[in-house]
């Protein structure tokens, strides 16, 4: 039995893409909380790390690197009950208000 | 970088409309840790800019020095983490850092298959193609067909060693000092030290010729 | 020797190829092969353990493992040298009968 994240020495792999993208602030800022949770000792990076592996493997894939550490990091904000994903669905709807979307 | 708030501020000024579900999820967490006073805005516009700071410079720095002063490389291999608090490099985070030079005979080149264990403070966020899913699969099964791909064709005679950092260690290459080289300062040797080189799925740049 | 010593510089060992559920270091495609332990890098808190919310304790021996990348890789060149070097707990290894590198 083998997990989606095991990935090493996969003989169907294609060419790697070299091509760089410019992070979006997103993409800094869900570095940095995972950072903070860290040194702050919210997580441990084994924990983000089993949250990750723990994904289905549909959502492991298709996923962004850094919308895999968001969802790691939310799995377990919510498991040490830091949050409910309840609060945050409310807050990205209160945020959505602000920022104008409809 | 281009952007115009950083991410420990409140992006009152919308739209963000383009972002995706968890990109909002993000600002979301932030905005929750925040009031629940768990971190502070500060905590993460400090982690953010630290974040910042960490550069494939330091990795050149120690490399260009490595190649310039046998006792400093001695120093080095023998004790990274204290050579680096030394030059005020903070890799206090890494739990050990271990360092491979590279020989005529002998080639590293390091992946993590398992996530993207990267020697952060040393050489700052990793790059795409390190975290991606075609290098995390053929770097350890096909390492002189991914070296190709990235330019480098390797003698049979010449050993690959393929590090995969699944656990506590974290791994810097020295790559060999390019040719022609004796007369440059350290500083100009820093400039041929590259981020990939460092990796090992490259060589150092070339001498740039007079 | 496995035991209150660890594994010795240069031992050969095999990987235990048991699936575990959870947080695992050991990568699959590393599982049944037979190495040498290169070096040991020490004890650290256990992943297994601090994964899943533990104190990572008692702490493990962690070994760099090498492997000769012909016995890990089916089709790899026969003739050739090239190594793949793992990082692996102690209680992932067992000793093994084939000579180191």
């Amino acid at each position: 039995m083998r997990s989606t994240h095991d990935m090493g020495g996969d003989p169907e792999a294609g060419p790697i893409d070299r091509s760089q993208h410019q992070l979006d602030d997103w993409e800094i800022l869900a570095d940095a909380l995972n950072q903070v949770a860290g040194v702050k000792g919210i997580k441990r990076t084994d924990e983000t790390r089993r949250a990750r592996e723990e994904m289905d493997s549909k959502a492991y894939l298709s996923l962004s690197y850094y919308e895999r550490w968001i969802a790691s990091l939310e799995t377990i904000l919510v498991e040490k009950g830091f949050m409910t994903r309840e609060e945050i669905d409310r807050k990205v709807a209160e945020l959505e208000e602000k920022w104008g979307e409809p | 970088m281009a952007h115009e708030h950083g991410p420990g501020e409140e992006h009152e000024a919308g739209p963000r409309h383009e972002l995706s579900h968890w990109a909002k999820r993000a600002y979301a967490m932030r905005a929750l840790l925040i009031e629940k006073g768990v971190v502070t805005e500060e905590d993460i516009r400090q982690q953010a800019e630290l974040t910042e700071s960490r550069t494939p410079a330091n990795g050149a720095r120690l490399v260009a020095l490595a190649w310039t002063e046998p006792e400093f490389k001695a120093r080095l291999v023998a004790d990274p983490k204290k050579v680096c608090a030394e030059m005020g490099i903070d890799a206090t985070t890494l739990n050990e850092f271990v360092i491979l030079e590279n020989t005529d005979r002998v080639r590293h080149m390091v992946v993590c298959t398992l996530c993207s264990c990267y020697p952060r403070p040393i050489l700052g966020r990793p790059p795409d193609w390190y975290k991606s899913f075609n290098y995390r699969k053929r770097a350890v099964n096909d390492p002189r067909g991914v070296m190709r791909e990235f330019g480098l064709e390797l003698p049979d005679e010449v050993e690959v060693r393929v590090h995969d950092s699944t656990a506590d260690m974290r791994y810097l290459v020295i790559p060999a000092r390019p040719a022609g080289t004796e007369d440059l300062s350290v500083e100009e040797l820093e400039k041929l030290v590259t981020r990939d080189s460092m990796i090992g799925v490259m060589d150092a740049l070339p001498a740039v010729p007079e | 020797m496995n035991g209150e010593e660890g594994f010795r510089d240069g031992e050969a060992v095999r990987v235990k190829s048991h699936f575990k559920a959870g947080h695992v270091r050991t990568p699959f495609y590393i599982k049944g092969k037979t190495g040498w332990v290169e070096r040991c890098y020490g004890e650290f808190r256990n992943p297994e353990s601090l994964g899943h919310g533990g104190d990572g304790l008692p702490r493990v021996r962690l070994y760099l493992v090498g492997f000769r990348q012909k016995d890990v890789w089916d089709g790899y060149d026969a003739a050739s040298q090239d190594k793949v070097f793992v990082d692996i707990f102690e209680h992932w290894l067992e000793p093994a009968a084939q000579a180191g590198p």
